[in-house]
């Protein structure tokens, strides 16, 4: 069960023609398919695009009505090799992931799909990770269009915008027998906004009805000879095909004067930036009606020369507004200009900055320098002649912490790594490889375990190199989304079969939690369409690993620690895994939270555990700290002249994991923690047993307290 | 070039002032999205279009997160909204942490000219603030200062701590703040409305924004005043307290702020051991303070540092503090445990054979200390976790009966150690008073550096060793103190003592 439920949100998916749909970019993506008649979804979960998989999960009840068949696929590449239904049927189909990453790991699948070609129409939605809140490697899905031919769309970043580029672009695929890429950015992604709705229409053919119906053509498959002809075939049909559906549907647009000695031309995802800085430099009104031409690329692949050109025809000065490297697009216009002939200045990267994301202000000091120097006039006089002084403001980037994510409160995940901390002060430092997803977090502070990532699932495989064994073994981590993803099969087998000697610690949460919680073949919830509830070590055993330990309850540190060291130190050669299991707690809280409130107020017996730090016991080192991370213990300053440094605090976000005690008991650290168990509704003897003692140890108490002086304690 | 004459330079549309740019930076788990719903749904519901966007990603677990939201008066076309605040264009910033604050300062989101900054004064301290031995938090008055200067308008107050009194979450107080500031143009009846439309947990929800209202609109209540009438805080029986009075009279004559301090001292000694524990820790102190030819700092500091280092943490005192009075109902209080619930208490302890041979009288243990066999055999015994439950009679009696072994404490090897090492550290400061006053202060505070147990303790102790070898490298400069304040502030930097061996090794390239 993914951690956000769109349970509520799916039933806006029903609305009709004529009804106003209100709400987030994805979920407006999602009507947008099904008003355009798709007959299969699919794709692999990640940020941005999580939450699309979600919706199309919690909508799969609304999907089987329509005929149309969602598959949560087991990687990008499986969702990529999917889209093979659409080369030979004429049915729509759409597959989801993340770009680039996501890209890189289809790119097998969609290169074959480009060069087949389609007779539906074909989709990929990629949610460009890029800029601020993305969490990996800054670059680019649009190389990935230019080399496997397949377009490319780039909508405006509003929701009519979005939903009308989903119905265009299918039609565009199947105008030019080509798959079409439409690259949703993180922002679009979660932007809200309201569009006017159609009715949801059923796919013309369904894939069951396709079943009954088999075609195959060898002409379609990517073998010689015909994989010539395939080539001449996207150059001489499908691209001219494309451009002209291109122009003639209008998917790209134009905005402003017609006339104007300069001009702008914008990716789609990126006209809102370009319009607030018009806006601010007075060039621009309120809705966007523009003093400066705007050729505005909805389409960012394939390019269209004439339409370019026609744009450029009269101006002197032209932008390139391109965010990423390398400049794909300024070069492919820099080039139609040159064939051309044309004396049109391009502007662009001399400009903007090449690598990082068009913040507000980036956009605005390229903006106003662009005007600058094409048409100085136009800039309202402020902005030509600044004269107002800027207050100073302190300089707080000294005293600011940077706040990069790290496991959250009672993560499993964190035992692990407090215990292979343990084991690292045993036998010291050891080549530690890890993989995608939450438990890459330790590689950062407090942690600073694992030193590389090498994609999704190839933790293991990354260690490849020092299979061969050496005084220390080497340790590679991943987790169970990236075991399904791509681990059991690139990382695994690759062990296995070069019988490498080095240790793999399986971080198993239950879910493919970094991404929200999705199910994965080994999670333990029943799933009633997924097979789920498939062990990690029976996969394992299958491969031919033997060396196999599994660790049930990752929060017992002391034998998370041992396990860890006998996988270090054993004689036994070959590979050697840890499978670690406990439940992502994020997703256990949400389950098991409600169901825990409702029994307290059932009037159920109910133990609710929470961890404590005695401040009078603890001396302020911070030894904890620096084995947990965990956001519920904190410091706090005592209110004791004799105290110079914080104490250990536990704040009541505590979800009682028992990591604290386990570590403090493991490492040795201090007997300041303590767990409190808080019983409600506690049995009738149970209540008189713990009233009974409780008088005794307070009659203890107090005997002791009235022969001695008593001092208030310091909390 | 010709200029065209539709491009003559005009003034920026009027109706761009009607847009209101709000940006929420909060961090991960804060309810930022919930608050910007609330935010989205009161302007559409008052004739506004409203955008809002977010950058969720990984960040959503502990990490800084950012919700945008644009709106303008309902017009015949929908208005282009941005999907990112800019830096110098934001009109009302609202931060649900303090270093958030200061992070939205920082990347330009608060500017004199427009921006009403709304933040919560509480603190969600990063990792790195949190694992250095020392003191690592960051300092909420440069950040508080820096927004005074930044913001049109700067509202601040506690309001996590005001959403948790009232059983919710931030998000509902914040909201409540944010129409209290008069920022956005709608009343009051409309933000509640508001928060009745999104139909989760209302109630609480409408309670903490009545509180983030009012404290928005009339300030913060002080929460000192509470402590002020804090209870008598020593109790005991007549001839004691008697004996208590005496040694604090004692305290008055010793110089300057001192005898404040001594006297927070003195109740920890006593507590500690005893009374004549006291008396020891106060002749001791006194024999300091006469060489106190200057303001009392030497004093003070010889008052403040000496109680520490006196009451060492030993098994004793662990064992009485899980037994005394006022714990359980501390815990209790702490845990919202009542009347109507049960409450089991679990301590994690875990006693190396160092701890235990620590116990053994003087010289034996030392024998047995020196003996790796013998400790090899203790440890055996009793070297493990041991879970006790001091809620159970048998549990609580073990660690009652060990918390009352003061008698027994004088004679321990622990003791000791603990005293050799206060006649040593004393004797230095003894040693370099005369000649150099500011040197014996910061020899004084370099106890601060021995804390912890087991093996955290011996890093300090042995970081205390390696400053106090630099005491004997620099004594005799002009600059011998600032030295040692740097040795000591380098110690508490890292665990391991990496910068203090740097700063070692500064030291070491000129003496």
């Amino acid at each position: 069960m993914a951690e956000r439920s769109f349970k509520a949100e799916v039933e806006h998916l029903k609305l009709g023609e004529g009804e106003t749909f209100t709400g987030e970019g994805i979920l407006a993506l999602t009507k947008a398919l099904l008003e355009a008649g798709v007959g299969y979804v699919g794709g692999y979960q990640g940020a941005p695009i999580s939450h699309l998989m979600d919706v199309l999960a919690d909508a799969e009840e609304l999907l089987a009505e329509l005929g149309v068949r969602f598959e949560a696929n087991a990687n990008e590449a499986a969702a990529g090799a999917m889209l093979a239904a659409s080369v030979h049927y004429p049915i729509r189909g759409a597959v989801t992931f993340k770009g680039s990453v996501g890209v890189n790991v289809a790119s097998d699948a969609l290169a074959n799909l480009a060069s087949s070609g389609v007779t539906g129409g074909a989709m990929i939605i990629v949610g460009e990770d890029y800029g601020e809140g993305s969490s990996i490697m800054q670059e680019r899905t649009h190389a990935f269009a230019m080399k496997s031919q397949f377009w490319l769309l780039d909508p405006r970043p509003n929701l009519p915008s979005i939903v009308k580029m989903v119905s265009d672009g299918f039609d565009l695929s199947e105008a030019s027998n080509t798959p079409v890429m439409l690259m949703v950015r993180i922002r679009s992604c979660h932007v809200t906004g309201t569009f006017e709705c159609k009715d949801n229409q059923r796919p013309g053919l369904t894939v069951r009805d396709a079943l009954s119906n088999p075609r195959s053509d060898f002409s379609r498959v990517v073998l010689p000879p015909m994989s010539y002809a395939h080539e001449q075939d996207k150059i001489n049909n499908r691209w001219p095909a494309a451009e002209k559906f291109v122009r003639e549907r209008g998917l790209n647009e134009f905005f402003g004067p017609k006339q104007a000695s300069l001009g702008i031309v914008v990716q789609g995802g990126m006209y809102n930036g370009v319009i607030r800085a018009l806006q601010r430099l007075g060039l621009a009104d309120i809705h966007g009606e523009t003093q400066i031409p705007l050729y505005v690329l909805n389409v960012t692949y394939p390019l269209i020369s004439d339409e370019f050109l026609e744009f450029c025809a009269g101006k002197d000065h032209v932008l390139v507004v391109e965010e990423g490297q390398p400049e794909f697009i300024e070069t492919q216009l820099g080039s139609f200009l040159y064939r051309a002939g044309s004396q049109v200045a391009l502007h662009g990267k001399d400009l903007f900055p090449m690598a990082g994301e068009y913040t507000g202000a980036v956009m605005l000091d390229a903006l106003e320098g662009f005007i600058r120097q094409a048409e100085p006039g136009l800039l309202p006089a402020a902005v030509r002649a600044p004269n107002a002084e800027k207050p100073e403001i302190p300089d707080l980037s000294k005293t600011v912490p940077i706040r990069p994510p790290g496991f959250c409160t009672g993560c499993p995940e964190r035992p692990i790594f407090a215990a292979m901390k343990l084991v690292e002060a045993e036998l010291g430092k050891h080549q530690i490889a890890a993989d995608i997803g939450c438990h890459l977090f330790a590689a950062l502070p407090p942690f600073e375990i694992g030193g590389a990532t090498m994609g999704y699932g190839l933790g293991p495989a990354a260690n490849g190199a020092f299979d061969g064994g050496g005084e220390k073994r080497p340790v590679a981590i991943i987790g169970d989304g990236g075991f399904w993803h791509n681990g059991l099969s690139s990382s695994f087998t690759n062990m296995s079969f070069n019988k490498s000697d080095g240790v793999a610690i399986v971080v198993d949460n239950y879910y493919s939690a970094a991404t929200g919680g999705q199910d994965v073949m080994s999670s333990r919830a029943s799933n009633p369409t997924k097979s789920t509830k498939n062990p990690i070590s029976k996969a394992l055993k299958g491969v031919g690993i033997d060396w196999v330990r599994e660790v049930d309850r990752t929060y017992d540190v002391a034998r998370m620690r041992d396990t860890i060291r006998e996988a270090l130190t054993t004689p036994e050669k070959g590979p050697k895994v840890i499978v670690a299991s406990s439940e992502c707690m994020l997703n256990r809280q949400r389950r098991e939270k409600p169901l825990r409130n409702k029994a307290i107020k059932e009037g159920r017996r109910v133990e609710a555990p929470r961890f404590g730090v005695d401040s009078e016991v603890c001396t302020g080192d911070h030894a904890c700290m620096r084995l947990s991370g965990c956001p519920s213990l904190s410091l706090k300053k005592l209110d004791d002249p004799l105290r110079d440094d914080p104490v250990a605090h536990i704040d009541q976000s505590c979800v009682g994991c028992g990591n604290c005690g386990e570590v403090a008991d493991a490492a040795i650290l201090c007997p300041s923690f303590y767990r409190a168990d808080v019983v409600h509704n506690p049995g009738g003897f149970e209540k008189w047993w713990a009233g009974l003692r409780s008088r005794v140890i307070d009659w203890l108490i107090q005997r002791r307290a009235t022969r001695r002086l008593e001092f208030r304690v310091a909390s | 070039m010709t200029v065209h004459e539709s491009l003559a330079p005009r003034e920026a549309d009027p109706r761009l002032g009607g847009i209101i740019k709000l940006a929420i930076l909060a961090v991960g788990g804060q309810g930022g999205g919930v608050l910007t719903n609330w935010i989205e749904g009161v302007a559409r519901a008052n004739g506004y279009a409203a955008q809002a966007t977010s950058v969720a990603g990984v960040a959503q677990r502990t990490g800084a997160t950012v919700y945008y939201v644009e709106m303008a008066p309902l017009g015949e076309h929908t208005p282009i909204f941005s999907l990112m605040p800019a830096a110098g264009d934001v009109d009302i910033m609202m931060t649900a942490e303090m270093m958030e604050a200061g992070r939205a300062i920082m990347r330009g989101f608060v500017t004199p000219d427009r921006t009403v900054l709304i933040s919560s004064s509480h603190r969600a301290l990063a990792v790195s603030e949190k694992t250095v031995p020392g003191d690592g938090i960051a300092s909420s008055e440069e950040v508080k200062a820096a927004a005074e200067v930044a913001a049109r308008r700067f509202i601040c107050a506690d309001f996590d701590s005001l959403a948790v009194r009232n059983g919710s979450v931030i998000s509902a107080t914040l909201f409540g703040a944010l129409a209290a500031s008069g920022a956005l143009p709608f009343s009051r009846e409309a933000f509640e409305e508001a928060i009745r439309a999104g139909g989760k947990g209302v109630e609480a929800s409408l309670r903490a924004f009545a509180a983030g209202f009012e404290v928005a609109s009339q300030g913060e209540e002080n929460p000192l005043a509470e402590e002020a009438a804090a209870p008598a805080d020593v109790t005991g029986p007549d001839h004691l307290m008697r004996d208590w009075q005496a040694l604090i009279e004692r305290t008055r004559a010793l110089p300057g702020d001192a005898a404040d301090m001594a006297e927070a001292g003195l109740k920890k000694v006593v507590s500690f051991q005893d009374l004549a524990y006291g008396r020891e820790y106060l002749e001791r102190l006194e024999g300091i303070a006469a060489k106190d030819h200057r303001d009392g700092t030497l004093a003070r500091e010889a008052a403040k540092y000496l109680a520490n280092a006196m009451a060492y943490d030993d098994i004793i005192r662990v064992a009485d503090a899980k037994t005394r009075t006022g714990r359980r109902e501390r815990i209790a209080t702490e845990m919202r445990a009542g009347e109507a619930q049960v409450m089991q208490v679990t301590e994690f302890l875990h006693p190396r054979a160092e701890e235990i041979v620590s116990m053994l009288p003087a010289k034996m243990g030392a024998r047995w200390a020196a003996n790796p066999k013998r400790m090899a055999l203790v440890d055996k015994l009793f070297n493990r976790g041991r879970r006790m439950r001091t809620d159970r009679l048998s549990s609580f009696m073990a660690l009652y009966f060990l918390g009352g072994l003061k008698g027994w404490r004088r004679r321990t090897l622990r003791h000791a150690d603990e005293m050799a090492h206060v006649d040593a550290w004393l004797g230095r400061v003894t040693e370099v008073v005369d000649r150099d006053y500011d040197l014996a202060v910061e020899v004084l505070r370099c106890q601060r550096l021995v804390k912890g147990y087991s093996d955290t303790h011996a890093r300090g102790q042995s970081k205390f060793a390696r400053v106090m070898e630099g005491v004997g490298l620099v004594a005799g400069r002009d600059d011998a103190a600032d030295w040692i304040r740097r040795l000591r502030e380098a110690a508490l930097l890292d665990e391991g003592g990496k910068a203090l061996d740097g700063a070692l090794k500064t030291v070491r390239s000129f003496v």
